[in-house]
């Protein structure tokens, strides 16, 4: 059987050798057609997979209607939660794990006082926030709930910011001065930056650039350090007339989190969260019956329309320029294929049954798809290269060619190559021998 | 080995039905070598693709080496094909991208053989055409003597039981329809079954029994005068 595949081969490359213009048509056709496809694919892919596939539906966002039906939009409660609210899921601890975060920007002295200070982009979190989200370290660990109720003024920075402030030794222990304050390092963090940011959606980060340094939400709170991400508070815009007004006022800006590990924990936290709003409602900060959330990552993700639309309609276009592209290949494969039925006549004549021209002109078609996938790989990386031109650059950025995406590059253009043959190679099976060897 | 009763070949259009066999029947026994004559369009090379299976019949039956062939899906007849019957057309039929040993070997691939086993039959059967010194030419670098004898090596490469030959000289000059023709009896006297179809009366003289047919039909011989003398005179002038 494979002796016959192989001999196939060799016929199919005689066959495509005879007529190299047809035969550099099509493999132009699918080149093309694939490499469109694969480039949007890949941008595609980049924004719209599972960015925690191995816990996305045991995390989850509680969100709490703190507006009402009069000024909430669509019947849906505001994306982030109030201070309020916020410190009152931590305080219940009703989840396995649970952290709520807010964005902060920090100027960072260097030890060196000949450098320049610089900004470093992060959270405030609890500690609750690295084994949640699977965060890997490099050095050191952590911080734990006791450091969160000590308010310590602990940090735990990204690898880059490691390699920049310690020359990527170990500095777990270190002290860093960020905005005249000292943090002392408690960890260091390997590469992590899951795509889209799932858990801060909220402030817009689901690509932005990796985030260096990681503090304590309480000591955060405690020294006043302001959220460097959105602020809403709502269309009635009362913001409160000094911090202390605003944190405790119904502003929303805190994300929450939480790690619920079983189905029955996640229907006891839904309760939880109506129970809460209950007491919020006879205690008249609502009045209004409970409007909770508790969506997964995933849902969270839809919700919020993470995955750019664009990346969407340009993937659809390239798949429609692909079967465009399929189209003209049939057409080329039909007329190749037919101009060769005196051939599949004497063939039939000598024994080949209908299943061996298939496999036959299969195989040759094969070979098309293969060349294809090879032009279509030299034009994907080419396309990769220059994916800047129609997306933002922190979305092209994120597109790139890996061995799964050579990979699927031409499997696609195998399949759709030997896809398209299927109607050319039918009607070449169905030559009737006998026409052919009269007319000639 | 080829017996076909009352078997009929009908061609439908919307608007006429057209018989190129009607009530045809023909018997070749093993062994025989039979020249079907004819006028052209008389249904000659009808028949011969319906006795190689390269076409259906209407009506009527055919047994082929005792197997009632009427029923047979593509790949038993594909496997009869490759199997029993041998093939030679007038136009050669080589496959012009394939060498010579190549084209030999077609057949052969299709019935599973194993490669030690195709070449040997393969510089065998080129070795009985005298063309074994060929093997790697290109169909386009032989004479028409030359390709006929490679579509000769072809269909002789997988032992059939059954050659049929469509007008086998119709494209050579005399010298080489000659050897062509003595090629063809040497293989008969080595004990093949040839049906031959021809419009030349001196090939059909050469036959053991002719058939004629005129109109879709076999007919005796003493119907066409004319071809029954320009026979008679071929095989009185024929070397004893």
């Amino acid at each position: 059987m494979s002796g016959m595949f192989m001999h196939n081969l060799g016929l199919g490359a005689i066959s495509l050798r005879r007529n190299p213009l047809l035969t550099a048509l099509m493999i132009m056709s699918i080149g093309f057609g694939v490499a469109a496809s694969m480039v949007t694919f890949a941008v595609f892919r980049a924004v719209s997979g599972d960015p925690i596939p191995q816990k996305s539906s045991q995390l989850f966002v509680p969100l709490i209607d703190n507006r009402g039906p009069q000024f909430n939009r669509h019947g849906e409660p505001p994306s982030a939660l109030t201070y309020t609210d916020a410190m009152a899921l931590m305080r219940a601890h009703r989840a396995d794990r649970q952290t709520l975060l807010y964005p902060v920007s920090l100027s960072v002295m260097p030890g060196d006082s000949s450098k320049m200070p610089f900004k470093a982009t992060g959270y405030a979190t609890y500690g609750d926030f690295f084994p949640m989200f699977e965060a890997p370290f490099l050095y050191g660990n952590p911080w734990g709930s006791v450091e969160d109720e000590s308010r310590e003024a602990i940090v735990v920075i990204s690898r880059s910011l490691n390699q920049k402030l310690f020359a990527g030794q170990n500095s777990v222990g270190r002290r860093i001065t960020m905005d005249d304050r000292q943090y002392r390092v408690v960890g260091v963090m390997d590469n992590w930056d899951p795509k889209p940011r799932f858990y801060d959606l909220f402030d817009g980060n689901e690509f932005a650039d990796p985030a260096q340094i990681y503090i304590p939400f309480t000591y955060a709170i405690d020294q006043k350090i302001e959220t460097y991400g959105n602020n809403n508070c709502g269309s009635d815009g009362k913001r409160g007339d000094d911090r202390d007004s605003w944190l405790h006022g119904e502003c929303v800006w805190v994300s929450p989190w939480v790690e619920l590990n079983s189905a029955s924990k996640v229907a006891a936290y839904r309760q939880f969260l109506d129970s809460y709003a209950n007491d919020q409602r006879r205690a008249g900060r609502f009045n209004w019956a409970p409007n909770n959330r508790l969506r997964n990552v995933r849902e969270w993700l839809d919700f919020l329309h993470a995955v750019p639309p664009e990346s969407r309609i340009s993937l659809s276009l390239a798949l429609g320029f692909l079967l465009i592209c399929l189209v003209n290949t049939i057409g080329l494969l039909l007329a190749k294929f037919m101009r060769r039925a005196p051939e599949i006549g004497v063939r039939r004549a000598l024994g080949a049954s209908r299943a061996d021209i298939y496999r036959q002109f299969l195989a040759e078609a094969g070979m098309v798809g293969l060349a294809g996938g090879v032009l279509g790989l030299l034009l994907t990386g080419l396309g990769i290269w220059g994916v800047g031109l129609v997306f933002e650059p922190q979305i092209a950025r994120l597109a790139h060619l890996d061995l799964s995406l050579v990979a699927l590059t031409l499997l696609v253009a195998i399949a759709a190559t030997v896809l398209a043959a299927f109607y050319p190679t039918w009607r070449a099976a169905q030559v009737q021998p006998a026409w052919q060897l009269k007319s000639n | 080995m080829l017996k076909m009763t009352h078997l009929s070949k009908v061609y439908r259009t919307e608007v006429v039905e057209t018989y190129a066999l009607r009530d045809f029947n023909i018997n070749v026994k093993e062994g025989e070598f039979v020249a079907v004559t004819g006028p052209s369009g008389s249904g000659k090379t009808t028949f011969l693709t319906i006795a190689g299976l390269l076409e259906t019949f209407t009506g009527g039956e055919y047994h082929l080496d005792g197997v009632e062939v009427s029923n047979l899906n593509d790949n038993a007849r594909s496997k009869i094909r490759n199997e029993k019957i041998g093939f030679i057309f007038q136009a050669f039929n080589l496959i012009p991208d394939l060498n010579v040993f190549d084209n030999v070997e077609v057949p052969l691939r299709y019935r599973g053989m194993k490669a030690a086993e195709r070449k040997q039959r393969i510089m065998d059967a080129l070795e009985r055409v005298g063309l074994a010194s060929r093997a790697k030419h290109y169909p386009a670098e032989l004479s028409g003597g030359q390709q006929q004898r490679v579509a000769i090596a072809r269909a002789l490469a997988g032992s059939p039981r059954l050659l049929l030959a469509d007008e086998p000289t119709g494209n050579l000059d005399t010298q080489m329809a000659r050897g062509v023709m003595e090629l063809l009896e040497e293989i008969h006297r080595e004990g093949a079954t040839i049906v031959m179809v021809t419009h030349d009366p001196e090939l059909a003289a050469r036959a053991q029994r002719n058939v004629h047919i005129i109109d879709g039909q076999v007919v005796d011989l003493a119907e066409d005068p004319r071809f029954h003398h320009a026979v008679h005179a071929a095989r009185n002038n024929a070397p004893a």
